[in-house]
């Protein structure tokens, strides 16, 4: 252990240090200024923008050639979300097939991980979690293509093998999100069951309760933060895709087709539709602050 | 802990490995566009993926290269899946070339991201077929703006086996009840609705239609309409090609709009079931690209040289068959490696051409000359394609 | 817990089953990249290295491999700087709007990416700043700091404030206490985090499509591009096998790190 030997960088850094220490509050700020400034400037700036963006609206300019972009503020846009039928529709489409993910990921999620996390023995633990996190490497276009591969109606491994596919289409674009979100939900709620502390469950059994009453009146409200988390992973992940539906999803479009589309032509319809799902998560993350959830994502 | 060190320093290992690897590839000329030639010029290309090959997806696919050894200029090279992707980024002012389809390139002329073209300076410029020089997608009012690239018609396709009878007329993919409901085809993007348009022109003479990128507000949306009727029938919309042929391959479509180049993909498939792509009897929408150059190209003397060598008989005889599609060179009929190919992709022939109906940016002022009402521009085309896709 | 041994089994049994969906279509991927047709049609046929050679000449996969690195890398070196800083003050003192800066931290993985992605790029744009490594280093780190937040401020919700007092009583001062005693601890809570941002990164598209430079492909974009070219499927079938079984050392040595009795606290 070799200290600094200059004396003067000493007494500098010993200085700085007993400023710091007497004065909590700037120490605080120095060390949030870096984070704090990164986030503030670049993302919740840019998200501003992009809200601002939304107020504006593209006009046909006299020429009639080309569209201009307007940027007195109004409410064109949302006017439009709002009122036209298929905007609505993709948007709860959207929302229909992130909580349908996100259900059927916790469903299969919560027993593997309870398995991982209390009843494999250290060993088989160690290698459960290498095998659940190794997937996230395949490449998501790549599982992607590959689900097409084996979907495909026109003799995919499904057709070939069960004589049946459920072909290109919405369903199939939920199955393969479930697939791909899956390591996302099982990694916070494995954690959960780690930490759960084993005189918990023996206390329950111990007060008589089967194995299943445990599981519902113990574990579960414990590990509702990890459950959260993940769901906020796999409803997001959800939320936001797009390029699965022109893998799997046949003619199937989510609200992230539609801002793909328009962000090129109409920039500030596309922001606005955009504003749903930044609605949407922003309401379920102070909705679930609460529960702890966010420290564990 | 002396482990984990341990750990840590094999990691550290294969990462530092990894990286030397890669970074002897990329100071290779050829990936990383940063060395070989003599001069010091720069050249940013926007290209449709397939026109602009620099190695990088196949060695022995690449006609970039060559041209950075030959003209001295690092080129580096950018790809758009739609036409729409390529109007936004064309407009950032990052490129000094576009290779622009007929739905983008009178949108950046009108946004003043194009600049005129000195035809003086490309030297290929006689050589090039006369049916696409100033045309209305690469000039306005008697300016040149576009240099014409390639060409390729969107033919009806179908399953010669699953068809039957053979269409003749683009209302086999705009039934209602099609006996074909989830194996049709169409292309996915908002210029389709020409295709519905040009069909309406010839079975709804009532409507109007002279020019299927020249719509008003009753012969826009009885177009709309009946792609919405289309829809149910409609298995997958396609914009990568190969998706559209492993659908044709496979049996899981069997009828739609298609591509000469996905046809013959098709068709060389010893797997594949019969097909047999036409031009209807209401004629078909097309496609002819056009490299522009930008008006805030700092690099406007590669991006002459750029031109001069993607229009260069030897080059357009490469583009066109690696991304399947007629040349705009006739003399690269000469130097195809299959020697038909002109013929297959109807290069020289004047009278398939005279039957296409080639992509415009459509514009709130009517193409087709009317002055006395309001034309759809194509952000309405746009917001008409979420309504047909969305619902 | 008690459980029944028909219970273990049928967990057991479940937890295969899970497996094995979960592996099918990696399996079937590593297949095919030894098929000898080009394309996914089902049965695979034929067994060939041709690919794999072919592939290993192939710059564009190596280069596009390398970007990935390269910008999982430094964005994740960012996040942990800036993750663990935001750790520290966040865990150490109540202040007015803490909870909001907490709630500001995780949005970034919380909303979607086509989100952050236009967000970013319109972003960039207003200010005149053009799309290129940097942008793309940024925007990749500003998802990770969340990640590599979240577990240090978990371990550091674990550490026994005795321990920096009792560092105090001892003489050092904030940076000693830092470097020789809380950092050590946190080591491993930082190595998962690292690794987890790091994966992030790596397979991370939507907002890549938005915020990387001209021309610098990283390996979903590399991917994304040879899906719609012909003949390139074998290709991508090679280089996504090997990815996934390259990626074993990593994960593997970050569960040997992290799960170490001894070393965790």
């Amino acid at each position: 252990m070799t200290e600094p030997s200059a004396p003067q960088v000493h007494g500098v850094r010993r200085r700085v240090a007993r400023f710091f220490a007497r004065h909590p509050r700037a120490a605080l700020g120095a060390q949030l200024s870096a984070p704090g400034g990164w986030l503030l400037i670049i993302y919740i700036g840019s998200l501003a923008a992009l809200i601002l963006t939304s107020l504006f609206r593209l006009v046909d300019d006299p020429t009639g050639l080309v569209t201009k972009l307007d940027t007195s503020i109004g409410f064109g846009n949302f006017d439009r979300v709002i009122s036209q039928p298929v905007y609505r529709a993709v948007a709860l489409r959207t929302l229909g097939a992130a909580a349908t993910v996100t259900v059927i990921d916790a469903v299969i999620a919560l027993p593997l991980a309870f398995y991982m996390g209390k009843v494999a023995s250290q060993r088989a633990r160690r290698m459960l979690v290498v095998a659940v996190t190794l997937p996230l490497w395949a490449g998501y276009l790549v599982k992607g293509y590959a689900w097409r591969a084996l979907l495909d109606p026109g003799g995919g491994a499904f057709q070939e093998v069960f004589g049946h596919s459920l072909g290109f289409g919405y369903a199939s674009s939920i199955v393969v999100l479930a697939y791909l979100w899956f390591p996302f939900m099982v990694i916070p709620l494995y954690a959960g069951f780690d930490r759960l502390p084993d005189s918990l469950l023996e206390a329950s059994t111990d007060l008589g309760a089967k194995a299943g009453r445990t599981f519902v009146s113990v574990v579960v409200p414990q590990i509702v933060p990890s459950l959260v988390a993940g769901s906020i992973f796999t409803f997001s992940l959800t939320l936001g895709d797009f390029y699965m539906n022109r893998i799997v999803g046949g003619t199937t479009e989510f609200i992230g087709n539609i801002v793909y589309r328009q962000f090129s032509v109409d920039l500030p319809f596309a922001a606005a539709y955009a504003v749903i799902p930044i609605v949407i998560m922003v309401g379920l993350l102070l909705a679930v602050r609460r529960t702890g959830a966010l420290d564990e994502l | 802990m002396k482990r984990i060190v341990k750990l840590i320093a094999v990691f550290a290992t294969l990462v530092v490995v990894l990286i030397a690897c890669g970074s002897s590839s990329s100071s290779s000329p050829k990936s990383s566009g940063t060395s070989s030639g003599s001069g010091s010029g720069k050249l940013s290309i926007l290209a449709w993926p397939g026109y602009a090959e620099n190695g990088s997806t196949s060695k022995d696919t690449d006609w970039v290269t060559p041209f950075e050894k030959q003209s001295g200029c690092n080129t580096t090279v950018k790809t758009f899946g739609t036409s729409d992707e390529a109007f936004q980024l064309f407009n950032t002012g990052q490129y000094d070339v576009v290779s622009a389809s007929g739905d983008s390139s009178l949108r950046s002329v009108a946004n003043g991201d194009a600049a005129v073209i000195d035809t003086a300076k490309v030297t290929t410029y006689a050589d090039l077929a006369d049916f696409l020089k100033a045309k209305a997608w690469n000039s306005v009012d008697g300016k040149i703006y576009g240099v014409p690239h390639g060409w390729g018609a969107n033919l009806l396709m179908y399953n010669e086996t699953a068809v039957t009878p053979a269409p003749t007329s683009w209302g086999a993919v705009f039934e209602a009840n099609s006996p074909y409901k989830g194996k049709v085809t169409a292309y996915d993007s908002p210029i389709y609705i020409a295709d519905a348009a040009l069909y309406l022109s010839k079975t709804k003479a009532d409507l109007g239609i002279t020019n299927p990128y020249s719509l008003d507000e009753e012969q826009f949306s009885a177009a709309v309409e009946l792609l919405k009727q289309q829809k149910p029938n409609i298995g997958e919309y396609w914009s990568d090609y190969l998706k559209e042929q492993e659908g044709f391959t496979k049996g899981s479509l069997v009828l739609g709009t298609t591509w000469q180049v996905i046809t013959n993909g098709v068709k060389a498939d010893t797997a594949s079931p019969p097909v047999n792509a036409i031009i209807p009897s209401e004629g078909s929408t097309a496609w002819s690209d056009s490299w522009m150059v930008s008006t805030k190209s700092k690099n406007v003397d590669c991006a002459y040289k750029w031109i001069n060598w993607i229009t260069s008989p030897s080059v357009q005889a490469q583009v066109a068959e690696y991304f399947g599609e007629a040349p705009a060179n006739l003399k690269a009929c000469t130097e195809t490696s299959d020697k038909d190919f002109c013929t297959t992709y109807h290069a020289e022939d004047k009278a398939f051409y005279d039957q296409l109906a080639f992509w415009t940016t459509p514009t709130a002022k009517c193409l087709d000359g009317r002055s006395d009402v309001t034309c759809k521009a194509y952000k309405d085309w746009t917001a008409a394609w979420d309504e047909i896709k969305g619902s | 817990m008690y459980l029944s041994s028909s219970a273990r089994w049928a967990l057991r049994a479940f937890t295969a089953l899970v497996l094995i969906v979960l592996y099918a279509p990696i399996v079937y991927v590593a297949r095919l990249s030894v098929n000898t047709a080009r394309n996914y049609a089902w049965p695979p046929r034929g067994f060939t290295f041709e690919w794999w050679q072919k592939a290993f000449h192939e710059t564009g996969p190596r280069e596009a491999l390398l970007h990935s690195v390269q910008t999982g890398l430094t964005a994740t070196a960012i996040a942990l700087v800036l993750g663990t800083l935001a750790a520290f003050a966040l865990t150490r003192a109540k202040f007015f709007g803490r909870n909001a800066v907490s709630l500001f931290i995780v949005l970034p993985i919380a909303l979607p990416g086509i989100v952050t992605g236009i967000a970013l790029l319109s972003g960039f744009e207003r200010v005149g700043i053009t799309v290129s490594f940097s942008t793309l280093v940024v925007a990749h780190a500003t998802f990770c700091v969340v990640i590599v937040y979240n577990n240090a401020a978990a371990r550091l919700r674990r550490l026994s404030p005795n321990l920096r007092e009792a560092s105090a009583d001892l003489g050092a001062e904030g940076w000693q206490t830092f470097r020789l005693v809380t950092f050590p601890l946190m080591r491993t809570a930082l190595v998962a985090g690292g690794l987890l941002a790091f994966a992030l990164s790596f397979d991370e598209i939507i907002v890549t499509t938005f915020t990387a430079g001209i021309g610098y492909k990283t390996l979903p974009l590399w991917f994304a591009d040879n899906f719609s070219r012909p003949n390139a499927i074998p290709t991508v079938n090679v280089v996504a096998t090997f990815v996934v079984l390259a990626s074993v050392i990593p994960v593997w040595l970050a569960q040997r790190l992290t799960d170490r009795p001894g070393s965790a606290v």
